[in-house]
């Protein structure tokens, strides 16, 4: 499909339309939803409601009694959460939260304001689950659910990232996303996925990854990768995979084995490990530390999650360190020690290079490489040249999930300070707690929904764009492999000649390994600074 | 729909009492019954809601983290919005409660040619709400006057203080210009912005209007229509001593006033107003963010089907021993 010009895109009308929401239907856009999910991706997991569809059909072909399944696994799920029961309770209406959406920002729509997008649900909550809504109905704000409610919620439950952003500015920190994550709980009741999000799941239960790689491939493209280091600085990297006894296992998305922009900063890790000497191992069975059945409900998240303890008690492992992903760390940091605690068999994480205890997490033993590389630099131990990355002038970009799930702030910038020489913020709303997402978390980086996607990004976009003009930044770091496998395209249509980098990347570019080579380009094969007429 | 819904349904209330009191002479009915009624469902109300919610387990730690995590020594963490101990959540919390810390960040998002974002602080809505909540609940307190004989210490106090800048007699209280500016204020906003005027329902208007109506009604008798605050005293000691009286000559307008609040005390548990009680349990704003240092404990977490190690290695044993992995069956 044609996308229209930054121009003609960026026409935003925010007035929403005359009719009330409720009396206004939901025309169900090209280019803002994604294909649903295939027969074959509910299978692989015994998902229910397994049958061909599609959202472009009249007829999703639900069970018969899909309106009672609905309802019961709403009713079940208030009694489960308190913080569901609690937003759906609680919201005043105030409209604090209405233009802190990246989606309503840089679409217009109104459902898209936040506290609309969770209204979807809460009518039909306060029609089968309140006594007022019950008796009043309309006027207190209930509503019928039929199957055109069902296509509404299924079209905005897949149109939120879940980035929380407008919890921040709910003085009741009512988190849209916790709405969201339940509602698309229920809609996957009854089949209502999208393959984005379901093939992955898929592939990721069977072969460990969302990218569906068997070992052999993922041993096949390590070795492209060592030799792709050793082109650059002459060095042999070797890493190990599925080691037992390995004193820590690594965890990363495995984006990064796939996609060439997070290829790169895979790169980074294995330079760094090697050059540190880090006892430390891989594993082909949890090859993924994203976690797609996030998107789709609870259980699953944990199903595809159990594989990374289940396979640090095989390896036994020590402790457990992280790549650099977004929902990643979400599910690691707020899920994982609820779902597989207590975490008894493995040891509370030191760094064994500079001895430091990671205190804040030593229950469920998971570091971040952000935090572990940091301390590293802070102890002096890594030998660094910022200079190589001098044709970056870097602006970072905070992704949802490590910001506003964790508060990961300080120490990805700590790093890109000692990196690099050139690096400016963008403007202070837009990053940090504030930061915007890169509107194509929560599965919903695909192609078919591109329109969705690049006004999502608008707000990172325009934020970028200000820094662009302002210092000339040219270069997006993150720790995300969702933004530098998602990112690219958007900035390409926002703001032109910005590049989207991995931070370990850069530390890969600017670390100085003993015994390399003169190196002459950067990993990507570019020329360095001062090389560019070799 | 919903604005005049409530507009009508708050004028519906004043005619009730016209014609109870005036009409069928229920004195006794609209100060005595009503009130313990409204007052009984309140507590009773509220507390059957709050336990409702207290029940309902909090499976996950899922703070929203509004400034830097706990992590070095050498790196600073923001203690109380991405609190990593109980005391920072309490402090999180007051500044939440009594100072709407999250309000406080709004701003307002434009989109100009170019296109061009720009943020905006904006502390409108904020500083509506803080006017509302605060003035109303000292209004609140002021009313403990009727309530107690000798009329406690800090009541005299506050209301010297809010009396301050004697303005006529009866002395004017800034607390009561305030409260309806904030009250309407809120309202306008409601009707003007075109967002939150489309997400608005009755149940956002009805509060709006009664409160609006119950400010109003006290205005006019505290400075404009004579009552008679002595047989009113009569009446609240005699309902907090459980002696109720009903005097005479008492104007309808204390009715109206009386009755508005009882509907509002017996409105409250049922509705979004229950957002006083609400804040304090929100799993995003009273947990403290030190998931990876302390397991937190989900009581219904059950074992799940996992695809495990040993049925991977049966899977793609042969890939691996081909690719070099080592494997646990030869
Ligand atoms: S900010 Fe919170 S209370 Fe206000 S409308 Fe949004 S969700 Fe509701
Ligand atoms: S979680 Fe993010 S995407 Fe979802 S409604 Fe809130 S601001 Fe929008």
């Amino acid at each position: 499909m044609a996308i229209q010009k930054p121009e003609e895109l960026s026409k935003i009308n925010y007035k929403p339309p005359k009719t009330a929401w409720f009396d206004t239907p939901t025309e169900i856009k090209k280019g803002f939803f994604c294909w649903g999910n295939k027969e074959k991706s509910l299978k692989a997991v015994g998902f229910p409601n397994i049958r061909q569809w599609s959202v472009a059909d009249e007829d999703w072909k639900l069970p018969e009694n899909w309106k009672e399944i609905f309802i019961e696994g709403l009713r079940e799920r208030v009694n489960k959460y308190r913080s569901f029961r609690l937003f759906l309770d609680i919201c005043v209406r105030c409209g604090a939260c209405a233009d802190k959406c990246h989606f309503f920002i840089g679409g217009g729509d109104p459902k898209n304001m936040p506290v609309l997008r969770a209204e979807l649900l809460r009518s039909i909550y306060r029609k089968y689950c309140t006594t007022s809504g019950k008796i009043m109905g309309k006027i207190a704000g209930a509503r019928d659910l039929n199957v055109n409610v069902l296509k509404e919620l299924w079209y905005y439950a897949y149109q939120c990232t879940e980035c929380r952003r407008c919890s921040l500015f709910c003085p009741y920190g009512i988190d849209t996303a916790e709405i969201t994550i339940l509602a698309r709980e229920l809609l996957n009741l009854l089949g209502l996925n999208i393959e984005w999000i379901a093939g992955p799941v898929a592939n990721c239960y069977m072969t460990g990854n969302h990218m569906g790689l068997l070992p052999h491939t993922i041993m096949d493209i390590v070795n492209e990768f060592k030799e792709s280091i050793y082109q650059v600085t002459g060095i042999n990297v070797d890493p190990s995979y599925n080691r037992k006894g390995a004193e820590i296992l690594f965890v990363h998305p495995s984006g990064e084995y796939f996609d060439p922009n997070g290829n790169i900063t895979f790169l980074g890790y294995l330079m760094l490990f090697h050059e540190l000497g880090l006892d430390i191992t891989l594993s082909t069975y949890c090859s993924e530390g994203g976690n797609f059945g996030f998107f789709t409900s609870n259980e699953m998240a944990k199903r595809l999650h159990s594989k990374i303890y289940a396979e640090a008690k095989r390896l036994k492992v020590k402790w457990i360190l992280g790549g650099e992903c977004g929902h990643m760390w979400r599910v690691w940091h707020q899920y994982h020690n609820t779902w597989f605690g207590p975490i008894d068999f493995l040891e509370e994480p030191v760094s064994p290079i500079t001895g430091t205890k990671f205190e804040n997490a030593k229950s469920n033993k998971i570091v971040h490489i952000t935090e572990f590389t940091a301390d590293l630099i802070k102890h002096g131990k890594l030998n660094l040249d910022p200079s190589r990355n001098d044709n970056y002038i870097v602006t970072f970009h905070d992704s949802c999930n490590p910001a506003r799930a964790m508060g990961l702030l300080e120490e990805p910038r700590y790093i890109i300070k000692n990196i690099c020489n050139h690096f400016y913020e963008m403007p202070p709303q837009t990053i940090r707690e504030n930061t915007f997402c890169c509107g194509s978390g929560s599965g919903l980086n695909a192609s078919e929904n591109m329109e969705l996607r690049l006004r999502g990004a608008l707000p990172r976009a325009n934020a970028l764009k200000h820094v662009n003009e302002k210092f000339g930044v040219n270069t997006l770091a993150n720790i995300c492999q969702i933004d530098r496998a998602t990112l690219q395209t958007l900035v390409d249509y926002w703001v032109p000649g910005v590049a989207v980098r991995g931070v370990h990347e850069m530390v890969g570019n600017a670390l100085v390994m003993k015994g390399e080579k003169e190196r002459t380009t950067d990993l990507r094969g570019d020329p360095l600074p001062g090389k560019e007429g070799g | 729909m919903g604005i005049l819904f409530s507009f009508f349904a708050v004028i519906a209330l004043i005619v009730i009492v016209f014609i109870g009191v005036k009409g069928a002479g229920l004195h006794y009915f609209f100060v005595v019954i009503i009130p313990y009624a409204a007052f009984l469902t309140f507590v009773i109300g509220v507390i059957y809601r709050v336990i409702k919610w207290g029940r309902i387990p909090v499976p996950f730690r899922i703070p929203t983290t509004a400034g830097q995590e706990k992590s070095f020594p050498w790196i600073k963490q923001n203690k109380i919005d991405n609190p990593s101990s109980s005391l920072g959540v309490i402090i999180r919390m007051a500044f939440e409660v009594l100072l709407f810390r999250s309000l406080f960040r709004n701003m307002r998002t434009e989109l100009r040619d170019g296109p061009k974002l720009s943020y905006a602080s904006t502390k409108w809505l904020w500083l509506g709400g803080l006017a509302f909540h605060w003035t109303f609940f000292i209004i609140l307190t002021r009313h403990l006057r009727l309530f107690f004989e000798p009329v406690p210490f800090f009541v005299e106090i506050l209301e010297s203080l809010d009396g301050f800048f004697q303005v006529g007699a009866p002395v004017l209280y800034v607390t009561d210009i305030i409260f309806l500016g904030a009250v309407t204020f809120l309202f306008l906003r409601r009707v003007i912005i075109p967002q939150v005027r489309y997400i608005s329902l009755a149940s956002d208007y009805f509060p709006i209007f009664l409160i609006f109506s119950i400010g109003l009604t006290g205005v006019l008798m505290r400075y404009f229509l004579k009552t008679d605050v002595v047989g009113i005293k009569q009446i609240t000691m005699g309902l907090i001593t459980f002696k109720p009286v009903v005097p005479e000559g008492i104007g309808i307008i204390f009715y109206i006033h009386l009755f508005l609040v009882s509907a509002l005390f017996a409105y409250f548990p049922m509705s979004k107003l229950m957002h006083m009680a609400g804040v304090f349990l929100s799993p995003t704003r009273n947990l403290a963010n030190n998931n990876r240092e302390v397991m937190h404990v989900n009581p219904w977490n059950y074992p799940v089907k996992v695809h495990t190690y040993e049925e991977y290695e049966d899977d793609y044993r042969e890939f691996m021993k081909q690719a070099g992995l080592p494997v646990e069956k030869e």
